[in-house]
């Protein structure tokens, strides 16, 4: 299998669901986030944390998933939290303003804690 | 100093799915040519951009029109030139998004061509629609950073340490 084949992997933890995805997020792979994260919402689950620990890269096409969905998620009480980014990935955020929108966690278990204390 | 130029061109045909391809092209040349890998994933991503914008606007989604890629470099500059025949982008409309308005207003999509003119030192557009438009993108090799480029480099950083 290509190691850089975009995967979605998708676990719950109580009301928080964790995204992890793999590979690269680009316009071509966008899309299938993009149904992840839908369907998602379709269940009502609004508390979302994203686990880039395996994504090696990210373009605008990429970035514009969270575009998407953000406004949605937070008017129903929801947030998108993001964790383990690596630096290549963070650069890109960042060189954009990203983590003003954003929280970005270095690890996965603060994101999922700040939503059952918040 | 030497001046001898190498070209290299690959052209696909205008599916999303090559974009992995493309970018894998322009990153082995630029690795050879030199660049640290902070760099060459810049180059990757310009060029990624620019392919996009052909798949998305130039033909609209119909994969059959020919995406070109064409890098030229010598010892000073590494030149990435990205080809379409479709409908053409006029670079008139466009406005850099003021990012601080784009996020609080939740916009979405539009990001392609700025990120394009941040990432590399010099970029320029030629729009001819149905014959041929193209993006060049220049990055040059072995130049120091500009004054400004760093300054805004620490700011970035001393806010992100704030923050955590």
């Amino acid at each position: 299998m290509d190691q850089n084949q975009f995967e979605v992997i998708q676990e719950n933890q109580n009301d928080v669901s964790i995204l992890a995805i793999k590979g690269y997020l680009d316009a071509h792979t966008a899309p299938d986030f993009e149904k992840a994260i839908h369907e998602l919402l379709e269940k009502g689950r609004f508390k979302i944390v994203i686990d880039f620990e395996n994504l090696n890269y990210i373009s605008s096409a990429g970035l514009g998933v969270f575009m998407g969905f953000i406004e949605d998620v937070r008017k129903n009480g929801g947030d998108i939290k993001l964790a383990r980014m690596n630096k290549k990935v963070f650069k890109i955020f960042d060189l954009l303003g990203f983590p003003n929108l954003y929280e970005i966690y270095p690890n996965l278990e603060d994101a999922i804690q700040k939503f059952q204390t918040s | 100093m030497n001046k001898s130029v190498e070209k290299y061109r690959m052209m696909t045909p205008s599916k999303s799915v090559n974009l992995e391809l493309l970018r894998d092209f322009v990153g082995k040349l630029a690795r050879r040519a030199g660049f640290a890998e902070d760099y060459v994933n810049k180059i990757q991503l310009a060029t990624d951009e620019a392919c996009t914008n052909v798949v998305k606007h130039a033909y609209k989604g119909i994969p059959t029109g020919p995406i070109i890629l064409e890098i030229v470099l010598n010892s000073e500059k590494f030149q990435v030139t990205v080809s379409d025949k479709g409908v053409g982008f006029d670079m008139e409309k466009f406005t850099r998004p003021d990012m601080v308005e784009y996020l609080n207003q939740f916009k979405k999509g539009g990001l392609g061509i700025h990120l394009i003119q941040t990432l590399m030192d010099k970029v320029t557009f030629a729009v001819n629609p149905f014959h041929k438009n193209s993006v060049k993108m220049v990055k040059y090799i072995h130049k120091p950073e500009s004054a400004e480029k760093l300054r805004r480099q620490e700011i970035i950083m001393k806010r992100t340490k704030n923050r955590h």
